[in-house]
């Protein structure tokens, strides 16, 4: 194209650098791509530090994946993915210059962004109310071995049993059912221990036991503080094999658990919400982009000759969605 | 911005040369005042802009090594040589050791990561390749606003460092950080336990990260879709070569970067304990991940500088390249090995013994790729017609440095003799010969070389080649003694020492300050020239890549209306006539190239 040709033939979209739209489009799409792999790349840092962290704690993962809901996972997992269908959808239409469908298919997408984003926060305040957190905010968080955060431990004790009793019902424990030859033994065990006793294993073995709790078995949180010897040593062992061994008998999934420490979730935890976390910044960056799309769409600024903004939006989107794909199965579906 | 001249359109009407541009209108003249500058989207201007940054961040650095140099010039405490009590002294150990993490970051990720991507390649990258612009015109302006806005956070923490050390200031306000401590690395568990600006720097660090990034991308994406007719891979210049595999590492390895930094932020923020033992993690996962990017950053440093070199070796010995397809490829090849050796930064940090003999072996392959340039380049040199223009000087210097830094790398990389050498002044001078000895020369080869290209005025080539000379000599002088002070044993990052090492120390402080004194010069032939230079050709070299085809300094659109540029073979010199009415070259009647490739 000559100089002259370039003066007058200039379609408003196209940069005074390059020569055609295609050009244009070609070289945007490149850069795109390029970008897409620097995420790839940090992310997958990341995922190279859950595999080390994997590594050095399977136990622990094995055990604490057990506080995330694989339903709302599943439900996000779903959610993502159908809105990475009608982005791909509303790029078509662009391609096709269907204005309405364009519309449609954005206004789609970001409700399935925001959708995410809500059942994240769902999760996430969840977890926040139960203190499991990251680092010293996370319920089960000790260092040199003394509990930083007592109440969060109850917390987040407690609600993992709550969980596990609403998921196989009360009839799944030992004190119910006969059928458990280590639940009888146990709920024995327990059964003569009162929250009075001087042994503080015990104690603390015996936190979160709806079935015990409801038997007036579980102490109340201001007992359970005191139970905590100050040296903090009683303590970290009285949450330890003893209370594994309680859970393995009466909850099937805890059967295959080798023993394992209550208070290494927060590992698990600290690398959930680094991953979910990062990628949530990424879904609501996402969103922005496709409410720029958006508007620009509605003021009609796209055509079959130039869609490019669309076209790299839902690259982003797709890598977005990509990610989570493997997210979901290494943080929630872990056996 | 007050150095970069911006002649009144009746200084540059006085000036007219017969090379001049027909409307008298360049890429500096065109638009006037602040905003003109601060948005433009011109590739040009945003190189200009970037050269005023970076060069005062070397600056910055520049009188942190001095203050380093002269704190070691003599045992015992010398900064603060009042220091006649222990509170006095420790400020003064404090002192030194910000100075030193402060000097590191600031070179490595402010100076030599954007030195020449970011001031040559953005001003000669696009006109090399005969494109009116880089692909993504404000994507390299939003990058010099994150390398402007990483380099705050640095030079901020610095100020409240130094400050608060000297005043000795026990409550600095919150906004007034501490320094920074960790030394450049920012090595766990160290870097999380301190209480001075790790946040601050880390911040700053994944900024300017971001600048890197974005700048990588557009290289890749202009490099890939502007290409004139007629060039094709094989008649790219070398120095495009070098910025495509600087641009790939960019793009590869800043990221992990980002996320290293980003989980330190966590830790120190959230307690988040990826890194730390005590909540679980390994704290040499943080080399390894620091190093996974910071060893290939090496190559991000030198590669470019191979690529300059490439070029001007060529030019200023009236020689077509020899081994263009070698060079080339052993720019991808170094690049490619720069990703699988990170390990041999810690082979004393308890990794497995098969860890360290395979990253020991891996080391050893770079210098097959860097040992193709350097015989390349000699095999250029050989019976050519030299000229020892200030470029060329350089580039001369750059070969005996970066054999040198290279050789040395060996006994680092050799497990037994690491053992003996790892942390001492061995390992300073090695990095300082790579980074500094080859980045630096080769940076300011450059900037000779194209300095009459981006400005349109000759510089004074008697003084230019004075301060070539200085610090070739100064540099040689400060750092050399290094490697004969460190296999003696004197450790890295001390601020003390035996008296066993004075000599040593004061014959490299004495050097450093020739060095100062050689940079000087160069600074000062610079700003003189763009007073009081003589305009400059379009080709004052008789050079033959796109970017000597068009004037000094080019128009806005990088070549005059109607000029439509094709690829030609970059080191084919004899379409160019030396004529001396213009002290520069013009181009032959009816030359016809015969084909290369």
């Amino acid at each position: 194209m000559s100089d002259h040709a370039h003066d007058h033939d200039h379609p408003p979209h196209l940069a005074h650098h390059f020569e055609t739209s295609e050009q244009q489009m070609e070289s945007g799409k490149l850069g795109m791509w390029v970008f897409l792999a620097t995420e790839i790349l940090m992310f997958g840092g990341l995922f190279c530090a859950y595999s080390v962290y994997r590594a050095n704690h399977p136990e622990v993962f094995l055990f604490a994946h057990q506080y995330l809901d694989t339903m709302w996972g599943a439900i996000n997992t779903a959610v993502l993915l159908a809105s990475s269908f009608t982005m791909a959808w509303g790029v078509r239409a662009a391609q096709l210059g269907q204005k309405s469908i364009l519309i449609i298919m954005l206004s789609l997408t970001l409700l399935g962004g925001f959708g995410f984003m809500v059942i994240k926060t769902i999760e996430y305040s969840g977890k926040y109310s139960h203190d499991i957190w990251v680092g010293g905010l996370n319920g089960f968080y000790q260092k040199d071995g003394l509990l930083l955060n007592p109440e969060g431990n109850y917390e987040a004790l407690h609600y993992l049993d709550e969980k596990k009793a609403k998921k196989y019902g009360k009839d799944a424990h030992g004190d119910d059912h006969g059928d458990h030859a280590h639940g009888d033994s146990h709920a024995a065990h327990h059964g003569e221990d009162t929250h009075a006793e001087a042994t503080p294993v015990v104690e603390v073995s015996g936190i979160g036991r709806p079935a015990a709790a409801e038997a007036g078995l579980i102490p109340s949180l201001t007992e359970y503080k005191a139970a905590i010897p100050t040296g903090g040593e009683a303590f970290v062992t009285g949450v330890g094999a003893e209370q594994i061994a309680y859970h393995g008998s009466h909850y099937p999934e805890f059967d295959e658990l080798a023993p394992m420490d209550h208070n290494s979730t927060h590992i698990f935890f600290q690398i959930y919400f680094m991953m979910t976390g990062l990628h949530g910044i990424h879904v609501l960056i996402g969103m922005g982009l496709i409410t720029w799309i958006l508007v620009k769409s509605i003021a009609g600024a796209f055509s079959p000759a130039y869609y490019t903004p669309v076209d790299l939006v839902g690259l982003y989107w797709h890598l977005v969605d990509l990610i989570w794909i493997f997210l979901f199965p290494l943080l929630y579906l872990i056996h | 911005m007050s150095v970069i001249p911006n002649p009144a359109p009746g200084d540059v009407a006085a000036e007219k040369t017969p090379t001049e541009p027909p409307h008298g209108d360049n890429y500096i003249t065109h638009g006037k005042g602040f905003l003109s500058w601060a948005l433009t989207i011109d590739h040009k201007r945003i190189g200009i802009m970037y050269m005023v940054g970076v060069l005062a961040a070397f600056f910055i650095g520049g009188i942190m090594a001095i203050a380093l140099r002269t704190e070691l010039i003599a045992p015992g405490a010398t900064l603060m040589f009042w220091a006649n009590d222990d509170a006095a002294l420790n400020s003064n150990w404090r002192l030194y050791n910000q100075l030193f993490t402060v000097h590191g970051a600031v070179m490595v990720f402010m100076f030599i990561i954007p030195a020449i991507p970011a001031i040559l390649g953005n001003m000669v990258l696009p006109i090399m390749l005969g494109a009116k612009d880089v692909a993504f015109p404000k994507l390299n302006l939003l990058s010099l606003y994150c390398w402007i806005g990483g380099s705050i956070f640095f030079t901020w923490i610095l100020f409240g460092g130094v400050i608060g050390t000297l005043f000795g200031i026990q409550d600095m306000p919150w906004y007034f950080p501490k320094g920074l401590d960790t030394g450049w690395t920012f090595y766990t568990p160290y870097s999380t336990e301190t209480n001075t600006g790790v946040l601050l720097g880390t911040i700053g660090v994944f900024i300017l990260g971001f600048s890197s990034i974005l700048t990588g991308v557009n290289f890749i994406a202009t490099i890939h879709m502007l290409r004139p007719k007629g060039m094709g891979w094989g008649k790219l210049p070398l120095f495009l070569w070098a910025l495509y595999a600087t641009a790939i590492i960019q793009i590869l390895a800043t990221p992990v970067l980002a996320i290293t930094v980003l989980l330190l932020m966590a830790e120190k923020v959230l307690g988040i304990g990826i890194f730390d033992p005590a909540l679980g993690g390994d704290p040499v996962l943080y080399q390894h991940f620091f190093w996974f990017y910071s060893h290939p950053a090496v190559y991000i440093m030198i590669l470019p500088g191979l690529g300059v070199i490439s070029e001007i070796i060529s030019i200023h010995s009236r020689k077509h390249i020899f081994g263009y397809k070698f060079i080339a490829a052993s720019s991808l090849a170094i690049a490619l090995f720069g990703f699988i050796v990170w390990g041999h930064h810690m082979f004393t940090s308890g990794q497995s013994a098969l860890l360290n003999s395979v990253f020991s072996l891996l080391t050893m392959s770079v210098a097959i790729p860097s040992a193709v340039k350097v015989f390349n380049y000699l095999a250029t040199l050989y019976n050519g017609r030299i000229r020892l223009d200030s470029p060329m000087l350089y580039a001369l210097g750059f070969i005996w440095l970066f054999t040198i830094g290279g050789l040395t790398g060996l006994p680092l990389a050799a497990l037994s003799t690491d053992i003996h050498y790892h942390d001492t002044y061995f390992v300073v001078a090695h990095f300082h010969y790579v980074m500094v000895g080859s980045t630096l020369f080769a940076f300011l080869a450059g900037m000779n070389h194209w300095w009459p290209k981006m400005f349109g005025k000759m510089l004074d080539e008697k003084w230019a080649r004075i301060g070539a000379i200085m610090t070739f000599v100064g540099f040689n002088a400060t750092f050399f003694i290094q490697f004969i002070a460190g296999s003696q044993g004197m450790p890295r990052r001390y601020a003390d020492y035996d008296q066993q090492y004075f000599w040593y120390h004061l014959f490299s402080t004495l050097g450093s300050y020739v060095l100062t004194i050689g940079l000087f010069i160069v600074l000062f032939n610079w700003i003189h020239s763009l007073r009081k230079g003589k305009p400059a050709p379009a080709n004052p070299w008789g050079a033959n890549s796109l970017e000597w085809h068009t004037p000094s300094p080019p128009p806005h659109a990088n070549f005059e209306d109607g000029v439509e540029p094709e690829g030609v073979d970059p080191y084919d010199y004899h379409g160019w006539d030396y004529d001396e009415s213009i002290d520069g070259y013009v181009k032959k009647e009816g030359y016809v190239p015969k084909e290369h490739h």
